[in-house]
């Protein structure tokens, strides 16, 4: 089967590239683009490991096609943060201990920037129903969930204060 | 895992769609979520030649309300059905089960229209839509047709849709009343071990009219008039909702799986069926 010409715009820069139409959004990220932020975890759209955000929605990159993504704007960990300017959840995970293994966490903040865009101000259980697609086999999700509900205050003070 | 190799389409409207599945015929599928179709294929447990991605027919999305008369476009997600104020006040049941489908990130790709139209027994949204007696509208070469929900399913995976139609809408007339969608699962992201869809009408502290239906408990959605009918006239009280059950636990034909031997299910089926019924009776 012929490749197909793919544009994406990844983290804000346009990238073109190559790729059969039953290639991956997780594997064209990861192998084509460099991206290995999101992982590879259960691989059945189950664990949320992969997960990225797609035109304004977080998604499971293992379970969208590289080709139903031409023309979308894609959003990556590294896209939020970088090791010299932490986001503030990558901080916020970081003091609250929200990781052990690491593996879950960038699906994990990705995710959880989704949800604070939509839900400034979630009570835990918005936080707990709204981060039920990722799994962490680490921490039992107590300081994840506090690592999100700290976040999102920090997030609410520095907006009020620019008001 | 990698799903075998196929051919990508993106057509911009209803016509194009159509003409592609008229064209490659059996070797067609369409694609709305890809959130059944895309595990099934990277499992290999589906072969598709050509794969026609739906996201760009715009015709395709949307939600119409007017008056009680409610139409969803098949390619909404539900993401969209949750979050839209019109269809809570209009069909609130709709809202509940969709929170109750899969996990958020499923939620934003995961469409009305594939829900329905795949014919899996384990989706809530097509015992829902036979509970609502929802009208699917399915386009093909020929022109479009309706079928009801009631009338769909044929078996697992087997439906009243033709390989060259797509399911294009659905519709219904909102009733009212007493709504509840109840659904056991084992874990988030899971389908139902058993569920029920119960909409009922309360007139002077009698039911008038219930439409009960329940999920994955059969190889097709199973609605069941006579469970309705054990409500009506009554005041919804335990021995009244007990004959409803009965009547229900008589049409349901589950098969043992990793969600439990046969006894376990019809148990389940009773207990869910239960608490829905006194919940919608409760907000009726």
């Amino acid at each position: 089967m012929s490749r197909m010409h793919i544009t994406l715009t990844v983290n804000g820069e346009e990238r073109e590239l190559l790729a059969e139409p039953r290639e991956l959004l997780i594997h064209v990220l990861r192998e084509k683009l460099g991206l290995t932020g999101p992982h590879i975890g259960c691989d059945t759209s189950h664990c949320g490991a992969c997960t990225v955000e797609m035109n304004g929605r977080s998604v499971k990159a293992c379970t969208v096609f590289a080709a139903q993504a031409d023309g979308a704007e894609i959003t990556t960990i590294e896209g939020l943060g970088s090791p010299d300017g932490l986001h503030v959840l990558q901080q916020a995970f970081r003091e609250h201990h929200g990781l052990q293994c690491g593996f879950c966490t960038p699906g994990m903040i990705t995710r959880a920037h989704r949800l604070l865009q939509e839900n400034p101000d979630p009570t835990e259980e918005e936080v707990r129903f709204g981060m039920a697609g990722n799994l962490c086999r680490c921490t039992g999700y107590q300081n994840i969930v506090k690592a999100i509900l700290a976040a999102a205050e920090e997030m609410n003070t520095v907006k009020e204060a620019a008001e | 895992m990698i799903p075998a190799s196929f051919e990508y389409h993106r057509p911009t409207n209803l016509e194009a769609a159509l003409a592609t599945l008229k064209e490659f015929g059996d070797d067609a599928r369409v694609l709305a979520g890809g959130h059944s179709l895309i595990p099934m294929m990277k499992l290999r447990m589906a072969a598709v030649e050509h794969l026609v991605d739906l996201q760009a027919i715009a015709d395709l999305k949307g939600i119409a309300i007017d008056g009680g008369t409610v139409r969803i476009g098949a390619m909404t997600t539900q993401h969209e059905l949750i979050a839209h104020q019109g269809l809570a006040q209009a069909a609130p049941i709709i809202r509940e089960a969709a929170l109750q489908i899969a996990d958020p990130q499923v939620r934003y790709m995961g469409t009305v229209g594939g829900n329905v139209a795949n014919g899996d027994p384990g989706n809530d949204m097509p015992g829902l839509m036979q509970c609502l007696d929802a009208t699917y509208t399915l386009a093909g070469p020929d022109g479009t047709r309706e079928v009801k929900a009631r009338a769909f399913y044929e078996a697992a995976y087997m439906t009243a849709r033709e390989d060259d139609e797509i399911l294009t809408a659905i519709g219904f007339e909102a009733t009212g009343g007493g709504w509840a969608y109840e659904k056991q699962k084992r874990k988030i992201g899971d389908y139902a071990t058993a569920a029920a869809a119960v909409i009922l009408q309360k007139d002077g502290g009698v039911c008038s009219g219930a439409s009960i239906a329940m999920t994955n408990l059969a190889d097709t959605p199973v609605w069941a008039a006579e469970a309705g009918e054990a409500l009506v006239g009554t005041a919804c009280e335990p021995d009244a909702v007990g004959r409803a059950v009965e009547a229900m636990l008589a049409r349901i034909e589950p098969t043992e799986d990793n969600r439990g031997p046969v006894e376990f299910k019809r148990h389940v089926a009773g207990v869910i069926l239960r608490r829905a019924i006194e919940r919608a009776w409760s907000r009726a």
